[in-house]
């Protein structure tokens, strides 16, 4: 196949010819002369004093090249890793950022914490190194739980943190909110917690640092979602090495979820080890390692409440949330449960009031940060859990509560009382087209075959709108950011035509590869194996801000869409020299530069071989070369939402839950590629069943210890867990982005659990059960049927 | 892991002689678990014995009415075997729903009941079928063979070399799956002879255990409803993130009548 390929077809993955095949080339794959192998020491501890780090046994054993502590970083003024977003909390007062050191020192204040780095020749020398080392700890008591936390006499992880209190933010009008709290005919509340969970990308975090003494460079090969933020984040902040002289390469990297958009001590305790002794040093996270080196996502406790009038109508929401920090601020800790989660807390719903408060707390766990739909997923579990208990303690259908409330479609651009404006949207549309393609009406006859089998069967609903393509950088800016979300692509068109596209997102799974591809040949009308797309090397790509928040397609794919603009634009002037005619008559269409009205025409392979063999060209006015780059900074957020119906049934014998049908109907906007946005759903919404289902991140309450600390503890869903899913897109056009793209990597995370519980719920409907907090596993549940029927079994 | 020396001895008593009096060694079957502790360097063999050149102990055979499984059987060998899904298809079934693929064509019934593991399905089949468990030094009674949690009675250098399962009238297991590790978190092999009646629980506590209540009731009567008013003390019973023992006690429970019902079925 050797054609255009353009918008709205499903060709195969171009990258997949490499991944089927196991030729991809990952951190872990990566060997450079001379390497040398890295293994952390880890603390075992929740909370301790360091009192001292004894490494002289380890620095004898053989193959041993160093052994580095915190006190050795402090010594050489490496710096702490820096937060990339910071809150201001409700006094005004910044959010407390205490400091956040690559390897402890003074104290550990998590399990897993580094305390030190042992670098040998081989890794098996490195972890013999690493049980060498006498560390004397001073155990001191551990918190790891949020409300626990905040109580007065709690251990505190900081001398200059009182409370353990980061920050007490808040956003809204409480004032408006009380008052439409006084004159409502019904306040529905309820408390919730949203899991913490564990991300597991397929492949662990890893690192190899280098430094090159001839040039002063040095080089960080990383699993990282954004190499240049990367680079940006450890060389000016931690290590103080000037931009210019730090490369960072994110190669192939298997999956991110969010896990890999941090900046990871790791990668400043390799990079900044290379330095000191001269070669490589390679750190790759073991599996289980991969527990607490990486970030967690998720971690609130919230009560929340909406008045309502005496029909159902939302008048107003207040919320209050404690979110968990973990031991430390990770790059974007803060940010996650304040800026993109307090946003979205109208939903698809027109509620003219909103109120929420969050404290973002500090306990004895790993840091939690951004997880596939970071915040989002949060904020539609809240709001959607409210609304159904509205509609059960108000006696109506909770489809119906929710075409009573939606936003109607001619009501976009719709501003909600919580910053964001909506600007394109159709909730009920998904909402009753999904409610077809789910059978909703033949439920009651599904819930009645399942109840001849002696098992509960339940019917949930969600819907839910996201803010993706972050971000706005103005917006950013005055929400607290401390760098713009901007995106940058060049379209370098070679000689032959072939186009060799340079862009700052990068692809772990998301099939940019294939998509970005498909933009190019629709633009230019070049053949889709003509395409290259290159990402995640600051050597090559001039800059970026990297794959996160739904946001390659939308911010990157739309700084593509205009450097391809710019190409076009370019070759209608070379054309125009060409073909001698003037440049507004030079129209470009599938491919082809001619003068309009004629026959006269030149091939874009023509306008290319041309624009380098410029023998003729009028240089003052036309520069030889046709090769454009641009940057895109989105005007505003884009809000994919759709309507999920999930369908269970529960053993009440065993507690446990099955998922017997799911169906999703999206607003993702324009779909470049079919395929590609129906794997994103699936990976979605599955991701988020595991945190409706299976997946918790379970600490000791005491000790500290985590008890989910692998696979053997902490569930994974699996293929074997989910019937097929039923999925169709149901798109509005965004207003503002160039090709009216949404995004769609977090939709399904996002919809998902807030479905999966509503579906229990139901279920449990018969004994009277209005909330079940999520995982709903079958230890859970089956406490909870047996409490029920306890009283009843008692009469 | 840590460096150790491999060997792959061709004959019993080689492999019995590299594990005389030699503390540092360690035999390794299917190594299904084995491995992974090594891998997290909790077990740090200096020699590890690999059992799996040594010939005739991967053999199912009938010996009078005793069905015969050599030691280093792989759990999807006796989960195809023509002969057990014929002679003890509750074990056939058992052994089809181990772990997931790649355990069953590593993991041997030798190795399993060796370990001990408290969730492992194999020991519920041996304690329930009243098998007997021959190793290199004599033959041991499956009542005396599982002593407590990861432990069993074979002696240092003792290997296990097939076990013998007498024949029941009818049998059967049920498993309810941890379902993070896919263990059992409980697991009931029941078992009718013409004289008795056997129930092994697996999962459910710190190691394999008779359910002498659950016995009693199926003695009088071998039906599901004879179970309805039968409890397990739950005491003794473990407590973990996934289940708690009152949980664990109630799905011993759910799975004895569960396999009480398919025994009777497949009957």
């Amino acid at each position: 196949m050797n054609a255009v390929v353009g918008i709205g077809s499903s060709p195969k993955r171009k990258e997949d010819a490499r991944f089927v095949r196991g030729k991809g080339t990952y951190v872990a794959d990566i060997k450079r002369p001379g390497m040398l192998a890295g293994v952390f020491l880890r603390s075992e501890h929740a909370h301790a004093k360091l009192n001292s780090i004894d490494v002289s046994k380890a620095l004898a054993q053989p193959g041993v090249k160093a052994v580095y502590t915190g006190e050795d970083m402090k010594a050489d003024n490496v710096g702490g890793l820096p937060v990339g977003w910071g809150i201001t909390d409700k006094h005004g007062d910044p959010m407390k950022e205490p400091p956040h050191p690559p390897i402890a020192h003074d104290k550990v204040r998590y399990v897993g914490d580094a305390v030190a780095f042992v670098v040998a020749d081989t890794i098996e020398q490195a972890q013999a190194a690493a049980e060498m080392i006498e560390v004397d700890y001073e155990v001191l008591p551990a918190v790891v739980g949020l409300v626990d936390a905040l109580r007065p006499n709690a251990p505190q992880l900081y001398d200059d943190v009182p409370n353990n209190l980061c920050a007490d933010w808040e956003l809204g009008n409480s004032s408006a909110v009380d008052a439409a709290f006084e004159n409502a005919a019904h306040v529905a509340s309820i408390e919730l917690v949203n899991n913490r969970l564990i991300g597991n990308p397929l492949e662990p975090l890893a690192a190899i640092g280098e430094f090159e003494f001839a040039s002063g460079r040095y080089t960080l090969w990383t699993t990282s979602q954004f190499p240049h933020v990367v680079r940006l984040l450890m060389g000016e902040m931690v290590l103080g090495i000037p931009q210019h002289k730090l490369r960072v390469v994110a190669p192939d990297v298997g999956g991110g979820f969010g896990v890999k958009q941090f900046h990871y001590a790791e990668e400043a305790v390799v990079t900044w080890a290379a330095g000191k002794l001269g070669r490589p040093v390679k750190w790759v996270a073991q599996r289980s390692e991969g527990f607490v080196s990486d970030a967690h996502g998720r971690d609130h406790v919230t009560e929340a409440e909406l008045a309502l009038d005496e029909d159902g109508k939302f008048l107003a929401m207040r919320v209050k949330t404690l979110a968990n920090m973990g031991a430390y601020l990770s790059t974007f800790g803060p940010n996650i449960p304040t800026n993109l989660y307090a946003p979205l807390l109208s939903g698809v719903y027109q509620i003219p009031s909103i109120y929420c408060e969050v404290k973002c707390v500090f306990t004895n766990t790993v840091p939690v940060d951004a997880y596939r739909g970071a915040g989002r997923p949060e904020a539609t579990f809240v709001v959607e859990r409210l609304v159904d208990m509205a509609a059960r303690e108000m006696g109506i259908d909770k489809i119906d509560i929710r075409k009573r409330n939606m936003i109607p479609k001619e009501a976009y651009p719709y501003q909600t009382p919580v910053i964001v404006e909506y600007d394109s949207g159709d909730p009920l549309g998904c909402l009753e087209r999904s409610e077809e393609l789910a059978d909703v009406a033949g439920f009651e006859v599904r819930r009645a075959e399942s109840a001849s089998r002696g098992k509960y069967r339940g019917l949930g609903i969600s819907t839910y709108i996201e803010a993706c393509g972050l971000a706005p950088s103005r917006l950013a800016g005055q929400l607290g950011a401390r760098g713009g979300l901007y995106e940058s692509a060049t379209v370098r068109v070679h000689p032959s035509g072939a186009v060799t596209v340079l862009i700052g997102t990068h692809n772990h799974g998301q099939g940019h590869e294939t998509t970005f591809a498909q933009i190019v040949s629709d633009r230019l009308g070049v053949p889709f194996e003509d395409i290259d797309i290159v990402f995640g090397d600051t050597d090559r790509v001039q800059f970026g801000m990297g794959t996160y928040g739904s946001r390659s397609l939308v911010v990157g794919g739309a700084a593509l869409s205009q450097a391809s603009d710019k190409v076009i634009l370019k070759g209608r002037k070379i054309a125009a020299h060409q073909l001698e005619a003037s440049l507004e008559d030079i129209v470009f269409e599938d491919g082809t530069f001619s003068v309009a009205g004629t026959d006269r025409k030149k091939s874009f392979q023509e306008i290319a071989g041309a624009a380098y063999v410029p023998f003729d060209f009028p240089l003052e006015t036309l520069e030889p070369g046709l090769e454009e780059q641009s940057y895109y900074d989105p005007v505003n957020f884009t809000y994919p939402g759709g309507a999920h119906f999930a369908e269970v049934e529960i053993d009440p014998d065993t507690g446990i839950v099955t998922l017997e049908r799911y169906t999703a109907v999206d607003d993702v906007g324009t779909i470049i590629n079919p395929m590609i946005v129906e794997g994103q759903l699936h990976g979605g919404i599955v991701q988020g069943i595991g945190q409706a289902l299976f997946e918790h991140g379970v600490y000791d309450p005491t000790s500290g210890q985590l008890l989910s600390g692998s696979f053997m503890d902490y569930c994974m869903p699996r293929a074997d867990n989910f019937p097929q899913l039923v999925i169709e897109p149901h798109s509005t056009t965004c207003t503002h982005t160039p090709m009216g793209v949404k995004g769609c990597g977090e939709c399904g995370t996002i919809g998902s659990p807030a479905a999966i519980i509503s579906a229990v719920v139901d279920a449990l409907k018969p004994l009277g059960i209005a909330h079940v907090d999520m995982p709903a596993s079958p230890n859970h549940i089956w406490n909870i049927i047996r409490n029920a029927r306890t009283p009843v079994a008692a009469e | 892991m840590r460096s150790f020396n491999y060997h792959k001895p061709d004959t019993l008593d080689a492999a019995l002689a590299l594990l005389s009096g030699n503390d540092e060694a360690l035999p390794i079957a299917g190594g299904m678990t084995l491995l992974p502790t090594m891998k997290q360097r909790l077990a740090a063999p200096e020699d590890l014995v690999d059992l799996s050149g040594l010939p005739g102990l991967a053999d199912v055979a009938m010996e009078g009415d005793i069905l015969v499984i050599g030691a280093m059987t792989r759990h999807a060998d006796v989960a195809a075997s023509p002969l057990v899904k014929e002679k003890l298809p509750a074990l056939a079934n058992l052994a089809s729903r181990i772990g997931d693929q790649q355990v069953r064509h590593r993991g041997t019934i030798g190795g399993s009941i060796s370990n001990n593991d408290p969730a492992a399905d194999y020991p519920a089949a041996v304690l329930a079928l009243n098998a007997e468990i021959v190793t290199s030094k004599r033959t041991i009674a499956a009542d005396d063979f599982f002593v407590a949690m990861f432990e069993t009675a074979l002696e240092p250098g003792e290997l296990v070399t097939a076990i013998r399962f007498p024949l029941p009238e009818v049998a059967a297991y049920m498993k309810f799956a941890n379902p993070a590790s896919r263990y059992a978190l409980a697991g009931v092999f029941v078992a009718k002879t013409t004289s008795a009646v056997r129930v092994a629980v697996t999962g459910a506590g710190p190691s394999v255990f008779r359910a002498s209540d659950i016995e009693a009731a199926l003695a009088e009567s071998f039906d599901a409803t004879a179970l309805e008013r039968i409890s397990i003390d739950a005491s003794e019973l473990m407590s973990d993130i996934h289940a708690d023992n009152e949980y664990r006690a109630n799905l011993v429970m759910v799975m004895a009548r569960r396999a009480v019902a398919l025994a009777q079925q497949s009957g």
